[in-house]
């Protein structure tokens, strides 16, 4: 039984009192789009899969929503998890999950998309499609169900996933989501079934239908291959990429209510040159492509003109490689400095030149200075190749002390592979000697914030055959920095090791893992990414349940040579080259920054043609001819 | 220096928004219109928006005053056509006004506010009107709020039914600073849930001509 738009106003304004922050359900915000149903052949709702005070924020979001909402032929709304109370108070009023532009349910949508920018979130995707009332499996959904699509980070590996998902979308969306929208209006004009329009939909590059694939596995239980089930698929999928970076979202949705970022996020490049062997978004996200200086500040000028936002956050992957940066940092102080912004710009060198640029955007010195050296001997700067020397730490970090910050916060990683207990205290040892340098400096008014993260192989990365450290090191190295680093003015935070070890076995998880998902999510796991929500018991249960090993997943040793779940997923670098890096990290060598000199990744050979029409600083990588 | 003060309603889109989103709302509105507001002096300068009254959670109201403060003058018909470009959905501006740099701060004149109640649920308006007057009836109306007694029916001005178009109560209670009447308050006593009604501020009561 449908329930009515009107029906859920209606209902909505009794049960949005009883709730907290009711402001979360009931959409209204400054620039969003609403539009006329029966004007559009093909209505779309987009998903962040946790609460809105998230996933509003979320730029992914915002980009397809403007561009999905600038074609005449289809509109797109959007819709969040509610938090538990209201979830309660949907139950008891029957109101499905529903969209905060009109209050359609969900299901009425043709297509539904999931942005998945980490895995914590599949239990609440499973969620939404309940509260939906949508079959939570492919498999299950018929011909009046929506096509259920997910992007994004975490589906570079969307075997765990598989069978929740109609179709994922690999890289880059702003491209292909034009192509999706044309394929699913032609397959309702034709009247194709669920089965033609998923064969159809596969047929655009870059789209995995995961329903078209079956995995074969080997007696030891790794996989044997992922091969297409018809005759005509292609063995791979490789990502999307735009060869140019389209402009940028402008009409940010403005919510009325506080979220956990109000500001505008202008992304100034995508991509990063240094090749730290940790880091999936290093990988996943080459080439590097910038913006021009000339493009961000007039996308700046609209965005503050439609948004009236106090705040601008500057992201990159890493914004001191930004080519333009001085340039950049020079036409904002001198555009905007007069309108009162707060300007961020994270994710910075360890330099001196940091300090300049934060100097310039910012008036005032509130808050801290954010740097991340991740670790703290040469020999595992050497391992994970991010090369910082300590002297150069210390030094940038005497700097921000006596240039007027009181406060620093320095990331770490524990965990990674070959780390001793002797790499994680010298950690402690430098985080101590960053602390003493600040009280030279300003006395007791030097704070140190010490944030130590532990390391989750990821797949796409030259660390995708390493072993997760076995939880008694991780209790072991984590103590060991509990001990150490407390005392005035000092800090510590640490991730929750077993939030650690679920997000270990998802991120290189395959198919099998499915049943367990939906397992935990019926034991009551939801919001895995919320610290006091998270129910590691939920979860073992689900492994149990499905004699699934959660070792097997995590702390094996992986052969060189063993075909991994995602194999058959292709991000544009080459497994040759995660190999030769892997290998590297072994010997201890390091690769230098890949701007000016071209380690061979992959991405040319696969983007061959694109970067040829594509030629000059579009990219960073070299021309081809 | 221009003092400008905005009277406008709020409708349905900002039901849920509370008062502190409300002056962020503000701030940014005036943003786009690129009228250069006037900063309050001090370590953290704030944008001089003055909102006379804080419009409760779940409420519409069809008489909301602000005053903010501009650098440079500009006449009220170029600041009424920035504003309503770029105007937040749910606001509808009536009335824009200059006002002398020394008068006396919106928040300082509040006396009283009128509600209209309007019932979503169908009841009998002539058992409504029985509880009313068995409530007005009563001496005193002792109620807690935050750990401290207060009379409520001190606070009620006036309590009135009209059944055209719709059947709705018309209350009217005091607004003053630590003495503030709340309409859910008078419903709680009056047994009506909070969930079958819609209430709208009507009209901002002062104590002196504004």
């Amino acid at each position: 039984m449908t329930i009515e738009k009107t029906a859920i106003s209606m209902a909505l304004k009794k049960i949005l009192p009883t709730v907290q922050k009711p402001g979360r359900y009931f959409g209204g915000e400054l620039n969003q789009v609403r539009k006329d149903w029966d004007t559009v052949a093909t209505r779309m709702a987009l998903i962040f899969p946790d609460i809105y005070d998230i996933g509003v924020p979320n730029l992914g979001i915002m980009i397809l929503y403007e561009l999905i909402n600038s074609r005449s032929d289809a509109l797109c709304e959007r819709a969040y998890l509610p938090w538990l109370d209201m979830e309660s108070a949907m139950h008891e009023n029957h109101i499905p999950l529903y969209s905060l532009e009109s209050k359609t349910p969900l299901s009425e949508f043709d297509i539904i998309g999931f942005t998945l920018p980490y895995e914590t979130l599949y239990t609440n995707v499973l969620n939404a499609l309940d509260l939906a009332r949508i079959p939570l499996r492919s498999q299950n959904r018929s011909a009046s169900d929506p096509i259920i699509i997910a992007g994004g980070h975490a589906a570079y590996n969307p075997e765990p996933m598989a069978p929740f998902i109609d179709a994922f979308v690999i890289g880059e969306g702003e491209e292909v989501i034009h192509e999706i929208i044309d394929t699913i209006r032609n397959a309702k004009d034709q009247e194709l079934s669920r089965e033609e329009t998923l064969y159809t939909l596969q047929m655009i590059g870059g789209v995995y239908v995961p329903s078209l694939y079956s995995p074969v596995y080997n007696p030891d239980q790794t996989i044997n291959s992922i091969h297409p089930i018809k005759d005509g698929l292609p063995k791979q999928i490789t990502k999307r990429i735009c060869a140019r970076l389209p402009n940028p979202p402008t009409k940010f949705i403005v919510p009325s209510i506080d979220v956990v970022h109000n500001r505008i996020a202008m992304e100034i490049m995508r991509g990063c040159t240094r090749g730290c062997r940790f880091c999936h978004a290093g990988m996943v996200n080459r080439p590097v492509r910038e913006r021009t200086v000339e493009n961000i500040i007039s996308s700046l000028e609209r965005s503050l003109k439609n948004t009236g936002y106090e705040e601008i956050a500057l992201l990159s992957l890493s914004s001191s490689d930004y080519t333009h940066i001085q340039e950049l940092t020079e036409r904002i102080v001198e555009q905007f400095s007069e309108r009162k912004l707060t300007i961020s710009l994270p994710s910075l060198r360890i330099e001196s030149f940091s300090i300049d640029l934060m100097e310039k955007l910012k008036g005032t010195r509130q808050g801290g200075f954010t740097l991340a050296p991740e670790a703290a001997t040469d020999r595992m700067r050497n391992i994970i190749n991010k090369p910082i020397q300590a002297e150069q730490l210390l030094s940038t970090a005497r700097e921000i002390y006596s240039r007027g910050w009181q406060s620093i916060k320095l990331y770490y990683m524990i965990g990674q592979p070959g780390e001793t207990i002797e790499d994680v205290q010298a950690i402690a040892d430098l985080s101590k000697r960053v602390i003493v340098e600040g009280r030279k400096i300003i006395g007791k008014r030097a704070n140190l914030h010490v944030g130590v993260s532990t390391f989750v192989p990821k797949p796409h990365t030259p660390f995708q055959w390493a072993r997760l450290d076995p939880l008694p090191t991780v209790l072991e190295k984590q103590n060991l920095l509990k001990d150490q680093l407390r005392g005035p003015g000092m800090k510590m935070t640490w991730s929750n090791p077993r939030e650690t070890i679920l997000e270990a076995v998802l991120s290189r998880g395959d198919r099998r893992l499915a049943d367990v998902i939906e397992s935990a999510w019926k034991n009551g796991a939801k919001f895995d990414a919320w610290q006091d929500q998270f129910n590691f018991n939920a979860w073992m249960d689900a492994f149990d349940a499905h004699g699934i090993s959660i070792d097997f997943y995590t702390s094996r040793i992986r052969n060189i040579d063993e075909i991994f779940p995602w194999d058959h997923i292709n991000p544009g670098v080459s497994r040759k080259f995660l190999q030769s890096e892997y290998e590297k990290s072994l010997k201890g060598e390091l690769t230098g920054d890949c701007r000016g000199n071209c380690h061979a990744c992959g991405i040319l050979p696969e983007f061959n043609s694109l970067r040829r029409q594509n030629p000059g600083d579009l990219w960073l990588c070299p021309e081809v001819h | 220096m221009q003092r400008i003060r905005l009277i406008y309603t709020r409708g349905e889109e900002l039901l849920y928004v509370g008062n502190l989103d409300m002056h962020k709302i503000w701030e940014r509105t005036f943003r786009r219109a690129d009228l250069k507001l006037a900063y309050s002096q001090g370590f953290h300068p704030q944008p001089r928006i003055h909102q006379a009254c804080p419009l409760p959670l779940g409420f519409t109201s069809s008489n909301e005053i602000l005053d903010f403060w501009l650098d440079f003058d500009e006449s009220t018909a170029q600041i009424q056509q920035k504003i309503h470009e770029t105007i937040q959905p749910g606001i509808n501006i009536l009335q824009i006004l200059n006002i002398p740099l020394n008068a006396p701060p919106l928040q300082t004149l509040v006396c009283a506010a009128r509600y209209s109640v309007v019932f979503t649920e169908v009841i009998n308006p002539i058992d409504l009107q029985n509880k009313i007057t068995a409530f007005l009836s009563k001496k005193t109306c002792m109620r807690e709020r935050r750990g401290k007694p207060y009379d409520l029916l001190s606070l009620v001005q006036s309590i009135e039914v009209s059944e055209t178009p719709q059947l709705t109560l018309e209350m009217t209670l005091v607004t003053l600073p630590g003495a503030t009447g709340r309409p859910e308050e008078v419903l709680d006593e009056l047994s009506i849930p909070i969930t079958s009604v819609c209430i709208d501020r009507r009209q901002l009561l002062f104590t002196a001509e504004l």
